[in-house]
């Protein structure tokens, strides 16, 4: 495969290293911590306008992370020893935290609070439904089947508990992949201080924005009313985390225009040429001034619901265009230029390929349909039924 | 106590936690490789492999182990510093089993060039020429002997 | 006798565990070689590179490098006049054979082989995950092909693009100073070939070595000494306009 290089670049440095699916991993992760981040409003901060999201958005962040090893397993050269990380992870490595902070967040974070929040759904369906679903309910309830009002306020505090503890979990899981990019001194694009906390602030946003969005559009499928305090608390605070994002990646930019240092030129000139579409047009223009302006809108004007609605689906689509872009410009663009300041090479994505865009596209897919099966077996909102059947005690 | 009573559940969980946590600390004894952590944290086998590696250069002691004859001639002339597989390439399997696995004929005029070729980017002090004005194009060993290039010396075909 | 299933169920871990530590003790491959006695380096001399590409093609023949990846390579630089900041450098399929006739008629112009620095602070070994790459007790930085996932996080953490996923065994691969050589007392399989001695491998450790001598009576360089790498490859002659 013949790759394009301008200029001079090392000739090891011509064949891109880490490819979309490296670009897709952070963005995986990045719609987990943010959904989880919008969860732990409602439940440590006591927003109750965004409690109908609640549940959503913690099946979200799971059906996410679910899939989100996927692309690194596809990645790897050699996928069966990926488990050399968790037999000797190397503690200089960010990445071998990989294995273990994951764990910790599916496991000790997200499926215990889901378990906690769920449990008197799960143990009403363990004695209500037939079949094989009831035996999935059966082992869900880990053979107790107390929801005795005393149990449930256990249940209550210690999921509070988790959701506090999560919270800087969720803020690890993703900072640690800013930490990956940022601590590589021999690549001036990602090498910064400042990597982990751009990461952060743009998974917040985009986790925001996906919730917004599901929310809309699983509320339409099922026919009821969209709940607007609760779409416009979420675009309220989507809009002021958006701002911080982009005061943040400004700052980056000002910092590196002005002092220049001897990647600079090179820097900008990939900016410029290769990365205009990704960065200028898709990432900062329509990814992140436009839905800023939109919301900004909805903040000052006083705006129909329908009009609001219609913005916040803009929106939140942009956002997550804008955030996709911005993986793909941190990972692609930091191996477009050479480390010899002096050249470019040309990233080429194949299409069916175990690295293409096609395994790209059906790993983007993939969360949601684990997200359906998630609200089959979970549903975020009990029917009345349900209700009045655990109004009377069993 | 009153904390307790409603708790079997959590308890039930924290029971599955430990138990998978005792699994992986057990199948992890067994798959972490034994020279692990030897010398650092890395496999101290891996140093013992790569050790190991098949060896295809032979060093220039070795061929003039038997090769004296040349030896004689090349340390008198401007290549004694110049190794034999330098010119000749890889041949330790040669030097194994001198009788089956014989040294490539060389074509002076592709080899010769790679060294001797002008080019503005060498050390001035190296002997460089434009070969196609230096010899017409003839084999450089037409006139020179590789092994000690000084015009005097006899070339033999 | 008879063994029950609970004697069965003790003696077989205890079993395993014992012929894991037989397996464990492997002898070392070569008898002589003491590593606490080596710490290696590289000196590279600019003066005398001829850019021949002998080194190139002597390190992909004896370590059985695949084209198109290189754990040595030759770079050709023209500077014109005082630009140090805008150097012109190719390398034309890493300077395997040779360099063409220079379109430049003037300016500085000379040729750099560049190879792993075997950095004594490493960045390369510092990031990867499981420790599959490692810098030996000798000073060789190392990757156990039997270890690594192909992750190619030490790929981007080398500050001089030097190390390389083979496509065949799709594992990081990179120069390792032909440990398989030293270490049997031959010289790698680079300074071997270099005609001009513009490559010489150095024993940090041994008082006897010239290259003592040298660092002490010339002015050496590394490459990207901003980076602290602790590079162990020095460079003789090394112009400032280097990459």
């Amino acid at each position: 495969m013949h790759i394009p290089v301008d200029g001079f670049m090392y000739p090891n440095e011509v064949e891109l290293q880490w490819s979309v699916l490296i670009v897709l991993y952070p963005f995986l992760t990045g719609l987990v911590a943010g959904a989880f981040i919008l969860a732990s409003l409602e439940r440590v901060f006591q927003v109750q306008a965004v409690k109908p999201t609640y549940r959503l958005a913690l099946l979200t962040a799971l059906a996410f992370l679910l899939v989100a090893p996927m692309p690194l397993q596809l990645h790897l050269g050699h996928p069966e020893r990926s488990f050399e990380m968790y037999l000797t992870p190397h503690g200089s490595s960010a990445m071998a935290m990989f294995g273990f902070v994951y764990l910790w967040y599916l496991l000790a974070v997200l499926v215990l609070e889901i378990w906690l929040d769920y449990r008197r759904d799960i143990v009403i369906l363990s004695q209500t439904t037939t079949g094989w679903r009831r035996a999935i309910y059966r082992v869900l309830t880990l053979g107790s089947n107390n929801i005795s009002p005393h149990a449930l306020h256990i249940d209550d505090r210690a999921g509070w508990l988790i959701t506090v503890i999560g919270i800087p979990s969720a803020f690890l899981l993703h900072g640690y992949v800013g930490f990956i990019f940022g601590s590589v001194k021999a690549n001036p694009w990602w090498s910064s201080p400042l990597m982990p906390v751009v990461f952060l602030f743009s998974a917040m946003v985009s986790g925001i924005a996906v919730v917004l969005l599901l929310y809309m559009l699983l509320t339409r499928l099922r026919g009821e009313p969209i709940d607007m305090r609760c779409v416009d608390t979420m675009a309220r605070y989507l809009f002021y985390t958006f701002i911080i994002d982009f005061s943040l990646e400004m700052l980056d930019l000002v910092h590196r225009i002005y002092e220049a240092d001897e990647s600079f030129r090179s820097l900008d000139f990939m900016v410029h040429t290769r990365l205009y579409f990704s960065q200028i047009v898709l990432q900062i223009l329509l990814g992140t001034l436009a839905p800023i302006i939109l919301l900004g809108i909805t903040q000052v004007i006083k705006l129909s619901d329908l009009v609001r609605k219609r913005i916040y689906a803009t929106a939140g689509c942009l956002t997550l265009i804008g955030i996709f872009a911005m993986r793909w410009n941190v990972v692609i663009g930091g191996q477009l230029f050479s480390k010899s300041f002096l050249g470019y090479t040309t990233y080429k994505m194949g299409f069916v390929a175990r690295e293409g865009l096609l395994t790209a596209i059906v790993l983007s897919i993939l969360p949601f349909v684990f997200l359906w099966a998630l609200v089959k077996i979970l549903p975020p909102w009990p029917e009345k039924a349900l209700l009045a059947r655990s109004a009377s005690p069993q | 106590m009153k904390i307790f009573q409603d708790a079997g559940h959590l308890f039930r969980l924290a029971a599955v936690f430990l138990l998978g946590l005792i699994l992986f600390l057990v199948i992890r004894s067994f798959l972490v490789p034994r020279s692990f952590g030897r010398y650092g944290h890395y496999r101290a086998n891996a140093i013992t492999e790569t050790a190991a590696l098949p060896v295809n250069y032979a060093g220039h002691q070795v061929c003039e182990n038997c090769h004296g004859d040349v030896l004689e001639v090349k340390s008198k002339g401007v290549h004694k510093g110049v190794a034999c597989e330098s010119c000749h390439g890889p041949l330790a399997a040669h030097a194994e089993d001198p009788a089956s696995v014989l040294p490539v004929k060389l074509d002076t005029a592709v080899l010769c060039a790679r060294c001797h070729q002008e080019n503005i980017a060498k050390p001035k002090t190296f002997p460089q020429v434009n070969a196609a004005e230096h010899s017409g194009g003839a084999a450089c060993n037409t006139c020179h002997q590789p092994h000690s290039p000084a015009m005097d010396t006899e070339v033999k075909q | 006798m008879t063994i029950t299933r609970r004697q069965l169920l003790i003696l077989l871990p205890a079993a395993a565990v014992a012929w894991d530590y037989i397996l464990a003790g492997t002898p070392e491959a070569s008898p002589n070689y003491n590593m606490a006695e080596h710490w290696w380096a590289m000196l590279v001399d600019i003066t005398k590179c001829i850019g021949c590409g002998s080194c190139v093609r002597g390190c992909q023949q004896e370590n059985h490098v695949p084209d198109g990846y290189y754990r040595t390579w030759v770079e050709r630089y023209h500077i014109e006049d005082w630009q140090m900041e805008y150097p012109e450098v190719d390398s034309p399929d890493g300077g395997k054979n040779g360099f063409p006739p220079a379109k430049e008629t003037g300016g500085k112009n000379f040729f750099v082989p560049k190879l792993c620095n075997h950095c004594a602070d490493s960045p390369c070994t510092q990031v990867c995950p499981v420790g599959a790459t490692f810098v030996s007790p000798d000073g060789v930085v190392l990757v156990d092909q039997k270890y690594c996932l192909g992750c190619r996080y030490c790929v981007q953490a080398c500050p001089y693009g030097c190390r390389f996923i083979n496509p065949q065994t799709e594992t990081a691969n990179k120069c390792t100073l032909c440990y398989h050589r030293i270490t049997k007392g031959l010289t790698t399989a680079c300074c071997e070939v270099c005609p001009t001695g513009a490559r010489q491998l150095a024993n940090l450790k041994d008082p006897k070595d010239p290259i003592h001598d040298f660092l002490r009576t010339h002015s050496v360089q590394v490459l990207k000494p901003q980076m602290a790498t602790r590079s162990k490859c020095f460079y003789n002659g090394l112009d400032g306009a280097v990459r």
